[in-house]
């Protein structure tokens, strides 16, 4: 079997493009909370942002039905595949969830949502004050919840790349020509 | 399943066992992993204020409101007495050619708004000399809803928010006596001349009898812009149609806490009110930024249309309770100006709401049924 031990371009080339947008939503979300100065710049790029990674997430979701990922190496411990799986899952749920939730607060708040000054979004629910309040708390919530677990994927990843140099690092990161990728093919271990 | 490696040769021990952490260059990577993590979250820190403590944010404010106000769970932090309005605004067609906004095509456009009083104590009785403001919600039917929230002084006393809070923290009540310290209050002007200037200009102001024939104005500069893309700066102001009559301290009625709202509730028992809606047009070197200086006298004013206010309803779940009057709810063809206050109030506005939105709530001052029988 002569599969490549790479994820496939456009899986490599969502993963880096969202990270960065996710990355920087987390951080423009954060800062926005707490800028009076600027808030309202920050806020009109905050939310056409955040739709375009729930666009993103939803082209992600089909690709990765279709392009299945490399499988891990097989010396891998289960605990630590239960870790990857799980952390992997609760990313997915979260890049969905969080613009849904930030769209479903803007509605409860009877907000209209004006994308780029132009563009005006439907709601998606009714107005509520109370529902607002909670969506509100939980997009905080959901926010921090993301960044811990970004926190402990940007920790394994380097440990893949540091410390078991085991090909997952490169798997995502490598993004060499052809050649690379062939000298990345899989050859089973003898171990295995 | 088949594993992955880009060692070309089986690796000879397994990596995963903790043995492999006393492979020569392990403890350098796990300080590295670690080095890494910690700037991202000293870079996280940094973005949400903790590394600032100068930083003015949101919290901050509402903190300064609490120390000035007390805390009043579920009403505005400002502006929290106040009462809900409706009716409709009729577009003559005017401000067509300097904003491609829907609300100023001709025709007309329903309206939700709110009349309040200055201040963050809801229950606090009316007084003719208080700030009232007017708060409105255009919503033409294909979108393109336009909030405002009005004054009836002619500037904002201060500049900025920073000015703002810190005259909110200079007005705490002083524990001893229960009231705000003057000398503390005079320290705060003496060190802001633009407030000076601003509150001599405010306590020259006609005080009108009530909300009826009061004027409302944007303070804030804005941007008009057409359909080409041309931008013109303006302020704009509610202006009462109908017969204007000067406060006289008589009119304070003690036996009614709140004689102005419901003054407001007889007159629209009455009959519908009306206002006009004028727009200020800037010339170049009018200040945007700077909500404490008027316009020369003698700007171009144009007259968009008539707003009539014909129902009047006590603060409840779904009325304009639960809007927020945020000023940067705006429909494309109007913009902000680089005025720093309307940054500063719509992040304000938008903290003070999600909090009384999570309150538990309790009924306004307020109530229609009582004003009949206020004096
Ligand atoms: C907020 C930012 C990020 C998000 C939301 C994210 C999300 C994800 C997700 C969902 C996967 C699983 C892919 C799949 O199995 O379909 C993945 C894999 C991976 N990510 Fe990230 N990632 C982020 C940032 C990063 C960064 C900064 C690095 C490197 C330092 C990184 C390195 C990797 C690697 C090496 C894999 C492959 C894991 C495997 O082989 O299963 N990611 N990422
Ligand atoms: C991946 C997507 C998103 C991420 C990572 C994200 C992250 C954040 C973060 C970290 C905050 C600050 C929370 C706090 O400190 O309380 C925040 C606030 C906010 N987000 Fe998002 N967000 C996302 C999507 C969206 C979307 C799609 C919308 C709206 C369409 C939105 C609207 C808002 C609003 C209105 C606030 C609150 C601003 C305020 O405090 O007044 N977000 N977001
Ligand atoms: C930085 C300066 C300012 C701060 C921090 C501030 C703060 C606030 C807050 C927290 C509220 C309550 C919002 C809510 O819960 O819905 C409010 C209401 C209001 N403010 Fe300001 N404000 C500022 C400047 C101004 C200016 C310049 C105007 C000019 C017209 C203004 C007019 C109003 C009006 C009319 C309301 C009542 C809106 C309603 O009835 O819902 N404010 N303000």
């Amino acid at each position: 079997m002569n599969r490549p031990a790479r994820f496939p371009f456009a899986s490599r080339l969502l993963h880096w493009v969202m990270a960065a947008l996710i990355l920087a939503m987390l951080f423009i979300g954060i800062a926005m909370a707490a800028s009076l100065t600027d808030y309202h710049r920050l806020v009109t790029i905050h939310e056409p942002l955040g739709l375009l990674i729930l666009v993103l997430a939803a082209v992600r979701v089909i690709n990765r039905l279709l392009a299945p990922p490399p499988p891990l190496p097989a010396a891998m411990p289960r605990p630590m595949r239960l870790a990857a799986h799980g952390s992997h899952l609760l990313l997915y749920l979260l890049m969905v969830a969080l613009p849904l939730v930030g769209w479903a607060m803007l509605s409860a708040a009877g907000y209209p949502i004006l994308l780029l000054g132009t563009v005006e979004l439907p709601p998606i629910l009714a107005p509520d004050a109370g529902l607002y309040a909670l969506l509100r708390s939980a997009h905080t919530v959901l926010a921090l919840l993301l960044f811990a677990t970004f926190l402990g994927h940007l920790a394994a990843a380097l440990a893949h790349a540091l410390l078991f140099r085991d090909g997952v690092f490169s798997s995502m990161a490598g993004f060499g020509g052809r050649r690379a990728a062939a000298a990345r093919r899989i050859r089973p271990r003898a171990s295995a | 399943m088949k594993p992955r490696s880009s060692t070309p040769s089986p690796a000879p021990s397994n990596p995963y066992r903790l043995s492999s952490l006393r492979r020569r260059g392990a403890p350098l990577a796990l300080a590295g992993i670690a080095l890494a993590v910690a700037a991202v979250v000293a870079c996280f820190a940094y973005a949400g204020g903790w590394l600032s403590p100068d930083r003015l944010t949101q919290a901050k404010v509402m903190a300064a409101f609490d120390a000035a106000n007390g805390v009043h769970p579920g009403f505005r932090r400002n502006h929290a007495k106040g009462l809900c309005i409706a009716g409709s605004f009729d577009s003559n067609g005017a401000g067509e050619r300097l904003s491609s906004a829907a609300v100023f095509q001709p025709g007309r456009t329903p309206v939700v708004g709110r009349f309040a009083l200055a201040g963050g104590q809801p229950f606090a009785g009316d007084a003719t000399g208080t700030v009232r403001s007017m708060a409105l919600s255009f919503r033409p039917a294909g979108g393109g809803e336009w909030r405002t929230g009005m004054n009836d002084i002619p500037v904002f006393p201060f500049r900025g928010a920073a000015a703002f809070t810190d005259q909110l923290v200079a007005s705490r009540p002083d524990p001893a006596t229960g009231k705000p310290d003057p000398a503390r209050l005079q320290a705060f002007v003496a060190s802001h001349p633009e407030t000076a200037a601003a509150l001599a200009l405010i306590k020259a102001r006609s005080v009108t009898s009530g909300f009826a024939d009061d004027s409302y104005n944007s303070l804030d500069a804005f941007r008009f812009v057409d359909a080409q893309g041309r931008a013109t700066p303006v302020r704009w102001s509610m202006v009462a149609a109908g017969p204007v009559v000067a406060a006289t301290p008589a009119e304070a009625s003690p036996d009614d806490p709140n004689f102005l709202f419901d003054a407001m509730i007889r007159r629209v028992a009455e009959g519908p009110v009306q206002w006009h809606l004028v727009v200020t047009l800037g010339q170049p070197g009018d200040p945007t930024d700077d909500a404490t200086l008027p316009w020369p006298a003698g700007r171009e004013r144009l007259d968009l249309g008539t707003l009539t206010i014909d129902r009047v309803e006590a603060e409840a779940a779904g009325n304009c309770r639960d809007i927020n009057f945020d000023p940067l709810v705006l429909p494309p063809g109007i913009a902000p100006t680089d005025d720093p206050l309307l940054s500063a109030r719509s992040a304000a506005y938008a903290r003070s709401f999600t909090l009384r939105a999570g309150e538990p709530k309790q009924p306004s001052a307020v109530q229609l049924q009582a004003s009949g029988k206020g004096s």
